[in-house]
């Protein structure tokens, strides 16, 4: 009884605290060696099929002086950093991603898809888990649940003024999470990490077989891929957001409360 | 200042982190240890996806407007041998597939014979394991007529596939076990959208197993062996991809 009072005064519940250090290092290791995979081949197609001699809506090129990436009919210079980059040795490498990107670091296709499927297994179970015991402890009804209230468009612009003007909690609100960090939230958790994990089982030959409606639903086998990579650039942009507020919320204290747990009262937040 | 400083460490760190992380991680990707333990993901990948659906379950067909515009090869593009562009040269007339190991009744069947036998013709979406996909119609003899012939005996688990192309020296080879083998879309085909396959297709026989990614279907396929084991050919792991690049035997992922 002590003890789920005390839970109760936690900003972070265990189970969130726990899943969200899995998560992070899956997503890292999903992250890099999806990169390395996509490597095998820089290129990005919709529909069904799509090889080297049908047309890519985003492909990488590099030649031995530069490294670019074309989007539809718009070239992007990339030399340095994507198709035309030095390794450790100062050697030029005409890889997609550069090595400190993707792992391992050096190209090596089997390994990286072993790494790969290896964290999305942890991944998923990860997820899954955390849905379920986050229904069961009420953070979703509690923390995540959006209300009337706060979906209207004048709560939305206050909290958009709010985050403008770098101010991330309002005194006295009752919620933990503003309605920008509920809609970041929900969507990242309901929305893009499935959609990362559905669109992957598109891809396997074996999963077609089983599941064809799975593929059909994105399109073809190419267009799950493109969506899987989307997905993934989403994910590192929600990254790159993340810690921006972190940094600008307080970093060392936030992190500790995302360790030990924090206090609900206390409701600064990232 | 103090905060600079602290702020300054905690990058230096973080960076530190990020360079040890990558190394580590090359570390423990060379280690054959932990190879083996991110492996058994794959073993997971194999149980759970011929747990789903009743394990004959096809893969996706498409119609004759699906085409690929052009289907691409990979691989070995032209086996360069003197017997095999003699082969090529007559039309394959006097390509052989021979049938050995754990059969009852070994075959050997002349290119000939396999166009007389029942055919079975699929429009069926190739997916490399580099990503790519490429839509083709294939016809060809269903594996299970030729098993059916040869009757395997009651030890034989792997059918493996010899090829006459060599790879960095190497003779490609594959294996499949005895699910897919007799999976009505398992064909030994000799047609590549209504033409002869050409050779760098894999002519005149390629095996299509088509719930495996594209190194799996070989290519230039001139023999059939049936063992009971896969530790005996090659160096064991079942395919030369899997034996020189490390790729899983089990490619439905």
């Amino acid at each position: 009884m002590i003890k789920s009072q005390k839970n109760m005064t936690k900003r972070h519940k265990l189970t969130t605290r726990l899943w969200h250090w899995v998560n992070a290092l899956c997503l890292l290791v999903l992250v890099m060696s999806g990169l390395t995979i996509f490597n095998a081949h820089p290129r990005l197609y919709w529909g069904e099929y799509g090889s080297s001699d049908d047309y890519a809506w985003a492909a990488v090129g590099s030649s031995q002086t530069l490294g670019y990436v074309r989007l539809g009919e718009t070239k992007i210079e990339t030399t340095g950093f994507i198709g035309n980059w030095r390794d450790s040795n100062g050697q030029i490498q005409k890889w997609a991603f550069p090595g400190w990107a993707t792992i391992p670091s050096y190209y090596s296709l089997a390994e990286g898809r072993r790494w790969h499927f290896f964290f999305a297994w942890i991944f998923s179970v990860g997820l899954a888990f955390f849905m379920i015991r986050s229904m069961f402890n009420r953070h979703v009804q509690k923390d995540l649940h959006i209300s009337r209230a706060e979906w209207r468009p004048s709560n939305i612009l206050r909290d958009v003024e709010n985050h403008l003007r770098l101010r991330f909690h309002e005194t006295g609100s009752v919620n933990i999470y503003n309605i920008l960090q509920k809609f970041s939230y929900v969507g990242v958790i309901f929305i893009l990490l499935p959609l990362m994990i559905f669109t992957g089982l598109a891809m396997s030959p074996a999963m077609d077989a089983n599941w064809p409606w799975l593929t059909d639903i994105f399109g073809g086998r190419q267009s799950a891929r493109s969506i899987h990579f989307i997905g993934m650039s989403l994910l590192v942009l929600f990254f790159i957001v993340h810690m921006i507020t972190l940094l600008l919320a307080g970093p060392f204290k936030q992190t500790w409360a995302m360790v030990t747990g924090g206090k609900r009262e206390d409701s600064d937040h990232a | 200042m103090r905060k600079m400083l602290t702020r300054r460490t905690l990058i230096a760190t973080g960076a530190l982190g990020a360079g040890s992380l990558l190394s580590g991680c090359d570390a423990l990707s060379r280690s054959q240890t932990f190879q083996n333990i991110l492996g058994s993901a794959e073993d997971a990948n194999f149980l759970v996806q011929r747990a789903l659906g009743d394990r004959m379950e096809l893969a996706s067909e498409y119609s004759i407007n699906d085409l690929s515009p052009k289907f691409r090869a990979n691989g070995t593009r032209d086996p360069g041998t003197p017997d095999y562009a003699a082969s090529a040269a007559q039309g394959f007339a006097d390509w052989q597939l021979r049938l050995t190991g754990l059969f009852k009744k070994p075959q050997i069947f002349s290119l000939a014979a396999l166009l007389s036998m029942p055919q079975r013709t699929q429009i069926t979406r190739h997916d490399c394991v580099e990503g790519w996909s490429a839509i083709g119609q294939w016809t060809g003899v269903p594996l299970k007529l030729l098993l059916d012939l040869a009757q395997l005996q009651d030890s034989a688990k792997f059918l493996v596939f010899h090829c006459a192309d060599r790879l960095g020296g190497r003779p490609y080879y594959e294996s499949i076990d005895l699910l897919d083998a007799f999976h009505p879309q398992t064909i030994m085909a000799h047609r590549l959208n209504g033409e002869s396959v050409p050779i760098e297709n894999g002519a005149p026989l390629r095996l299509r197993v088509e719930r495996q990614l594209g190194y799996k279907h070989a290519k230039y396929v001139t023999g059939i062996e049936a063992v009971a084991t896969l530790d005996n050919v090659g160096e064991g792991k079942g395919g030369y991809w899997e034996d020189v690049g490390n790729y899983e035997w089990y490619a439905g992922i």
